[in-house]
């Protein structure tokens, strides 16, 4: 029999947690040996589970170019992320994959100046992509990132954010919170609106992640700017099961978003139905 | 080509279950068929349209992939798997046979392979039986699938007195050879016979004129947002019936069971047709029944083809025509929204 079995998982520790926001949490993952569970690219996902609890789907928020770890940015929202909230360092989790499409940090994104447009938990997938293009600097031009949330306490990895990406040189952080709020002398104001004030030039390319509201308008900024479709990439989100394209939740059109995406262009988008 | 006698049916299927282990449709109380073990005494159905399809030989209803064992924080993972003992399923009509294709281009062709599937699909030997009692559901010809040719590892053919065996492939060789004893060679006249019979059975079904005309790959754009969708999805209950009695249906969910002793992952087949199929925390991307209605349909019939060099999987077999409570079905649905009808 063939050994090799997708749905097979392998043992992971969690060795840290962090806690981001009063809903977020990041979990350091390891194999017992202390390796790095598997290799992956930026914008590719994992499967981690609790056994008697469930299975479910994770981007994986560091980046390839960490080789010690995997970590996992996750927010607090159902079955498996709330037991994994409570969880100890220590704790064994089962953890497969990586599976999807990462972002074409390598070819597409090359030599390109990048805007990064994230709200809420949807900067997790992005960090992937960020650290990664921060760690090969010279093969990219300038780096944005505008970043926003409910309020400052919802910043995930504000840390990192402060004091790493904004001392970068050629590295923009724009970051922004839905209301005025006691010891926040940043920009107020909704991801979208902020966008389009900032104003960016046209010959960026723009990945988006966040709640499908700030997508849709965040769109619309960037078109009114002079985007064009080919030129913004955006990781879709849907219920997985099997990770490999076969269990058919994620099937939208002839694609599957677990095997064909999660990375999206948005005119390959367009050829897709509505459905996501 | 070989043949035997129907007299000595019995023992050939002894024969065959020496070897391996034999599964035929047979009848139920409620006049229906059902696959079921062989054993002495137990008699082949006339009835090849069994309730439920076969598919479940190769990709059960419900089925272990792996254990667990926790202690404390830690967790042991126990490969559950084993080597499935060989078998036969006899009397597998030539719709059922195609399905098998559809399945194969998920589980055995495609990149992870799964090896569940293979495993079984590896073991199984199955022999198909030229249909010539089509229900008035049955529409195999739409899809290019000729019941009077059925194919599979061995094709048989009935005859009032007789049966007649062809091997297709090693397996199917291998096995006939088995049972050379008890069958002897022949012409094929007895066959060309009962063919064209069949053929001009399957002429006079409701259904015959059913085409796919209108449907395929790159159709998605043109029946995507089509208005009829919400009509015909109206009284549709999301019961799940019809993709459980497909043969084709592949999607699947994967679920824990804590046993008291350990947690098992298992399998088991799921439906589009339910709300909680694509329900995540983060929202519902299939928010009616209506979108949930036309993935099925789309998926058939488009998706599917489009990822499979215009295969449609869908092979008429007509169990979620006679199945469905409120009488809804693919061929009402192929008509309205890409046949003739919409025009």
């Amino acid at each position: 029999m063939n050994n090799v079995e997708a749905l097979i998982p392998k043992i992971g520790v969690i060795t840290d947690i962090r806690i981001d926001t009063p809903d977020i949490k990041t979990f350091r993952v390891v194999t017992p040996d202390g390796e790095k569970p598997f290799e992956h690219r930026p914008g590719q996902c994992a499967m981690l589970s609790m056994p008697g609890v469930g299975e479910a789907m994770f981007s994986i928020t560091s980046s390839p170019t960490n080789t010690e770890y995997m970590e996992f940015s996750i927010k607090k929202c159902g079955c498996v992320t709330e037991w994994l909230h409570q969880a100890e360092v220590g704790q064994q989790v089962t953890v497969r994959g990586p599976y999807g499409n990462p972002f074409p940090v390598d070819d597409a994104f090359r030599g390109k100046n990048m805007l990064f447009v994230a709200g809420g938990v949807g900067l997790a997938p992005l960090r992937s992509v960020i650290n990664y293009c921060r760690h090969y600097r010279e093969n990219y031009g300038t780096i944005d990132i505008v970043y926003g949330s409910r309020s400052k306490d919802d910043l995930l990895d504000y840390r990192e954010i402060i004091e790493e990406w904004s001392k970068d040189e050629g590295v923009n952080v724009h970051l922004t919170i839905d209301r005025e709020q006691e010891g926040w002398d940043g920009h107020v104001g909704f991801v979208p609106n902020y966008v389009k004030e900032l104003g960016f030039s046209t010959d960026k390319t723009a990945i988006l992640c966040g709640p499908p509201i700030m997508i849709k308008f965040t769109l619309d900024g960037l078109y009114s700017l002079g985007f064009e479709k080919t030129q913004i990439y955006t990781t879709l989100e849907m219920r997985m099961k099997c990770g490999i394209g076969k269990c058919g939740r994620c099937n939208v059109g002839s694609k599957y978003i677990c095997k064909d995406g999660p990375v999206f262009r948005f005119d390959e988008l367009d050829e897709l139905p509505d459905e996501y | 080509m070989r043949k035997c006698s129907l007299d000595s049916l019995n023992a050939v299927f002894a024969k065959i279950a020496e070897a391996a282990e034999l599964y035929l449709p047979v009848n139920c109380t409620d006049g229906s068929a059902a696959f079921s073990k062989w054993e002495e005494g137990k008699e082949w159905s006339n009835n090849l349209n069994t309730v439920k399809s076969p598919k479940e030989f190769f990709f059960p209803q419900t089925e272990d992939l792996v254990a667990f064992k926790t202690s404390g924080k830690n967790i042991e993972i126990i490969d559950t798997r084993k080597e499935r003992e060989d078998f036969v399923v006899f009397g597998v009509r030539a719709c059922d046979v195609k399905a098998f294709e559809v399945l194969d281009n998920v589980f055995l062709l495609k990149e992870p392979y799964d090896s569940y599937y293979t495993n079984r699909r590896e073991h199984g030997v199955i022999i198909s039986v030229a249909c010539n009692r089509p229900a008035d559901t049955c529409f195999c010809k739409t899809f290019g699938i000729d019941p009077a040719d059925p194919q599979g590892d061995i094709s048989v053919w009935k005859t009032a007195d007789s049966l007649y065996w062809q091997a297709n492939t090693e397996r199917g060789a291998a096995l006939l050879e088995k049972i050379a004893d008890l069958t002897e060679d022949c012409d094929t006249a007895a066959v060309d016979a009962e063919k064209e019979k069949i053929t001009k059975i399957m002429s006079k079904l409701p259904l015959a004129n059913l085409t796919t005309e209108g449907w395929g790959a790159g159709k998605t754009q043109e029946l995507f947002d089509s208005p009829i969708w919400a009509e015909m999805s109206e009284a549709c209950l999301g019961c799940g019936t019809c993709t459980f009695v497909c043969p084709t249906c592949q999607c699947y969910d994967i679920k824990d069971f804590n046993t008291g002793k350990g947690v098992v992952r298992f399998r088991c087949w799921d439906s589009c047709m339910y709300s909680d199929f694509t329900k995540m925390s983060a929202g519902q991307p299939r928010l009616s029944q209506k979108e949930r209605f036309r993935q099925r349909f789309m998926h058939k019939l488009v998706y599917y083809p489009e990822n499979n060099n215009g295969l449609f999987s869908c092979v008429g077999c007509g169990r979620c025509v006679a199945k469905c409570p409120i009488s809804m079905n693919i061929a009402k649905v192929m008509k309205k929204i890409g046949g003739k009808e919409n025009e």
